[in-house]
């Protein structure tokens, strides 16, 4: 195979407002031939999508070439002129950015966005690129390729335009494509279905490509050789089968390490019954709850329908499903953020008013949110030692040195040294920031913490610590735990019971062993076959399951009747799921599954 | 029996990344450091100016000081005279110093200008905030309040509130302008307000169970002194500007008290003369505007340019 592109000796700096100038990638070399996919992991700050991004010759504002050269087929792009650079980027390489849903114009058509840049750069005349990208339509497999041009952007779902990004990039037959972290921000279902499309149009167009992620077992999947890097050094390099079985580098190691296994039953946390008492710590009944205004009892649009969780004192509920299907607003209710339209909250076996605003103070002690940015759920402009002290002030009544100390334990107990209660949230990173939103609401001496997605915007080796930090307090101090997420093996490692949310609705819940071994509702199999794991071919045996031809690749709708999850479903019955709804099957134990077929159907 | 743990070694080389990131600092640039020299300059002479000033802004000087010596003219002309030893920046149309009297309308000029700005402030962020805090119904009959009386082109308005009154004084001259230019601080209040309503520490705040009242002193204004302080100097060099127009106009400042607008105004008809009379007020106005403007901008290219793009709509 030829080489298409050469990364040889790249340096990049930062200039600070001192004008010093600081390292950030020091001195990285790979080649990336034609036809092969090369992954760039790292976490974040390891500079991976700054060396990406040097080979459209072009660095983030702020950051400079230092040294060294990226030759596309022999010619450097750094010292490349302004003219010459336009005619690289989009047309010889291409970039795909992580938010498909923030790079498409909403107010042009699907068509218009993807023959753009190709038209643009005359590579290719209109009619030209209109055909062009039916093909790709087809290729990336997405529906109704004909008109999916004359679609706008909020009309496909996100997995789609994902993959239309692709179609865009590709439109123009680049030699080479960037792909920055195209499957991070998706859910397992979706990812699935967009790295088998990443794949085969990729094989198909013969493109080589560069794809910046973080996640091992997506490499794993997509990436002929993989390049290891932490703080701007490449750490390893070789062929993924190479990397993935014989990692030969400890941080390598400590990456892998922090992929949480495929969610199986017995990794949950082991269940104590020292704290437990008669009513359950917190219980939502009957619930619904929706947005918009409420008429007849009704939301306008409602999210959550039926929903009965129980959270046992010093267990920890995960719940899960994918995004939209009201993850976030069962822990809105719970927490009277957005009062529900019927159904009860219970704290203790007593009612608690709907709205936060009616509840009592020790109500709120009580149940403390944890949000899920801690980038945005922390006052800038507040320094730690305030953040931390308000609640135990409001609602314990703390002053002076004995708030102080309190403040001091809180850092102890959440890993942060004592000095931080000095520092403003900017001058932290991210997983210390997420360590103060925690400590934040343990201060409040909470019974019940709802953790909404708590990791989901971390790095895998600072959401593992996290994680693990999670595990130590719950220990420590007893407190009952709803934690929620999209990811299933975060789940699966953490809570002792799980609920499987679905467009709203209770599909099954139980503890973490039941819900995760047979039987299964469809969805349940479903999310599990999703979860990527750290093999080579996973993606290709996975492709071929039922499961995976049947729920791929649909749009998640709430419905007033019937299954949510008929269309989805390589089980459902016609007439049957799409009118009734799916009783209630009451399993061994407290499992529980919503499904109008059998228990034995289930079995296989 | 030695149990060796899984996780890897305390003393790991591979630390969380990235590290803090240091506090960020403010820092002026060349222009910027210009606009706070001149800004410092005519904050000293608002302070001092009268003082140092060497007649007064009333005073008709004297023919006598005119008398070139040596010269039988006994009665020189005193008006529009060129800058010399004894008027340093010339004389205006009845022959007073055009120095003494920017030096003394530094004080008019700024002074009305900074106290009916503070005035828009206090209207405008009260009500900016109460509407995004407040109920949609109080939101809604504010922000039409506002847009209509922002719809009226802002000299018209007060040229008709000045008339109605009968060419009122300084006073009321502060409360026009004051309530004029409260509607556009209204609308940043508001927005930027709304902003930070919605974030989740104000989310977090309200599980907590706090106030309203701590919310807004607390979680609000703090984030938004900022972009607000910012805004001031803006919305004070259109103050200036503005009040300078009305002078001009004749329905500001009354003399004989000299303001920059009106000085600018009398002595029009010196521009003829070749008189540097009208310039020199101009060139005050100028000065303090623009370098208002230099400090904005140096300040809001540090914020990244969200603030600069919101002061402009």
């Amino acid at each position: 195979m030829s080489v298409l592109l050469e990364v040889d000796d790249l340096r990049i700096s930062a200039r600070n407002d001192n004008d010093e100038l600081t390292p950030i990638v020091k001195g990285v070399s790979f080649t990336v031939a034609r036809g092969e996919v090369v992954a760039l992991i790292g976490e974040s700050g390891s500079g991976k999508t700054t060396i990406a991004l040097s080979s459209l010759g072009y660095t983030k504002p702020g950051l400079e070439f230092a040294g060294g050269e990226v030759r596309l087929e022999g010619e450097d792009v750094i010292s490349m002129g302004p003219d010459q650079l336009r005619g690289l980027r989009g047309q010889r390489v291409a970039y795909l950015a992580q938010s498909a849903a923030a790079t498409f114009n909403p107010a042009l058509t699907i068509g218009e966005q993807v023959t753009e840049t190709c038209v643009l750069h005359d590579i290719l005349t209109q009619e030209e690129a209109d055909a062009r990208a039916e093909t790709l339509y087809r290729a990336l497999e997405l529906p109704d390729p004909d008109r999916l041009g004359k679609r706008y952007p909020h009309q496909v779902s996100g997995g789609q335009l994902q993959r239309l990004m692709a179609a865009t990039a590709l439109c123009g037959k680049p030699d080479l494509l960037v792909l920055d972290e195209p499957t991070t921000a998706l859910d397992v279902t979706t990812q699935i279905e967009v790295l088998k499309a990443f794949k085969s149009v990729i094989k198909q167009e013969g493109a080589a490509a560069i794809y910046v992620t973080h996640d091992l077992s997506v490499v794993a999947q997509i990436a002929d050789h993989i390049v290891v890097l932490y703080a701007g050094e490449i750490q390893e390099h070789g062929t993924a089968e190479q990397v993935v079985s014989k990692p030969g580098h400890d941080y390598t190691r400590r990456l892998m390490h922090a992929v949480r296994p495929p969610p199986a039953a017995g990794q949950g946390d082991e269940t104590s019954d020292e704290h437990h008492r008669k009513a359950p710590a917190l219980e939502v009944k009957d619930l619904l709850a929706g947005y918009g205004i409420i008429q007849n009892g009704l939301p306008s649009i409602t999210v959550l329908r039926d929903v009965n969780v129980a959270i046992e004192r010093g267990h920890s509920v995960g719940i899960i499903g994918e995004s939209g299907c009201g993850k976030s607003t069962l822990a809105r209710v719970m927490a009277g953020l957005l009062p529900a339209a019927k159904g009860q909250v219970l704290l203790d076996g007593e009612e608690l008013e709907p709205a936060l605003q009616q509840r009592k103070r020790e109500e709120l002690q009580k149940v403390q949110f944890v949000f899920q940015m801690a980038d945005t759920a922390l006052n800038p402009r507040q320094r730690i030692d305030h953040i931390l002290g308000r609640p135990l002030e409001f609602y314990l009544g703390l002053k002076g040195n004995e708030k102080r100390r309190r403040i001091g334990e809180l850092l102890d107990m959440v890993e942060l040294p004592q000095d931080f209660a000095g520092r403003y949230p900017e001058e932290l990173s991210g997983g210390q920031k997420q360590r103060i939103n925690l400590a934040r609401a343990l201060a409040a001496s909470p019974e019940v913490l709802l953790c909404d997605e708590v990791i989901s915007a971390l790095d895998s080796i600072v959401g593992a610590n996290v994680i693990e930090l999670l595990k130590r307090l719950r220990k420590q101090t007893g407190v009952s735990f709803v934690f929620i997420s999209h990811d299933l093996s975060t789940v699966a490692s953490f809570a002792d019971e799980i609920v499987v949310l679905y467009a709203g609705r209770v599909v099954e819940k139980g503890t973490t062993d039941e819900v995760l071994s047979p039987p299964y509702h469809p969805y349940t199999r479903l999310l599990i076959s999703s979860v990527p794991e750290l093999r080579v071919g996973w993606l290709e045996e996975t492709m071929e399951t039922q499961e995976a031809q049947a729920g791929i690749d649909r749009v998640v709708m709430l419905k007033d009747k019937g299954c949510p999850f008929f269309d989805r479903c390589p089980m459902a019955i016609e007439d049957v799921c799409d009118e009734e709804t799916p009783p209630v099957r009451n399993l061994a134990g407290n499992h529980a599954i919503e499904c109008h077929r059998s228990q034995a159907e289930f079995a296989h | 029996m030695s149990d060796t743990p899984q996780e890897a070694p305390a003393s790991t080389p591979f630390d969380e990344l990235p590290t803090a990131p240091p506090k960020r600092k403010i820092k002026l640039s060349w222009p910027g450091k210009i606009g706070i020299s001149v800004l410092i300059f005519w904050a000293v002479i608002v302070a001092i100016g009268p003082m140092i000033a060497p007649y007064h802004e009333a005073d008709i000087l004297d023919e006598e000081l005119f008398i070139v010596p040596g010269s039988d003219e006994m009665y020189p002309d005193t008006d529009f005279q060129p800058p010399s030893s004894i008027v340093w920046l010339g004389s205006d149309y009845l022959g007073r110093d055009t120095l003494s009297r920017i030096l003394y309308g530094a004080r008019t000029t700024i002074g009305i200008s900074f106290i009916a700005t503070l005035l828009a402030y206090l209207i405008g962020v009260t009500l900016g905030i109460a509407s995004a805090v407040g109920s949609r119904f109080l939101d809604m009959s504010l922000s039409r309040v506002n847009d209509a009386l922002i719809s009226i082109p802002s000299i018209m308005f007060a040229l008709v509130l000045i008339a109605a009154l009968n060419s009122p004084g300084i006073f009321w001259l502060i409360i026009i302008a004051g309530v004029i230019y409260a509607t556009s601080v209204f609308r940043i209040a508001r927005s930027l307000g709304q902003e930070v309503m919605v974030s989740d520490f104000v989310e977090a705040a309200k599980v907590r169970g706090e106030g309203l009242w701590w919310i807004i002193t607390r979680e609000v204004l703090p984030n938004i002194a900022m972009p607000l302080a910012t805004d001031f100097g803006l919305r004070f060099v259109w103050v200036i500007l503005f009040i300078s127009s009305l002078s001009f106009l004749g329905l500001g400042v009354q003399p004989p008290m000299s303001d920059w607008g009106s000085m600018v105004k009398e002595n029009l008809s010196g521009l003829v003369y070749g008189s540097v009379a009208p310039l020199m007020p101009a060139l005050a106005i100028a000065t303090l505007t623009i370098s208002v403007n230099m400090i904005v901008d140096d300040i809001s290219a540090h914020s990244g340019g969200k603030l600069a793009k919101r002061m402009i709509s």
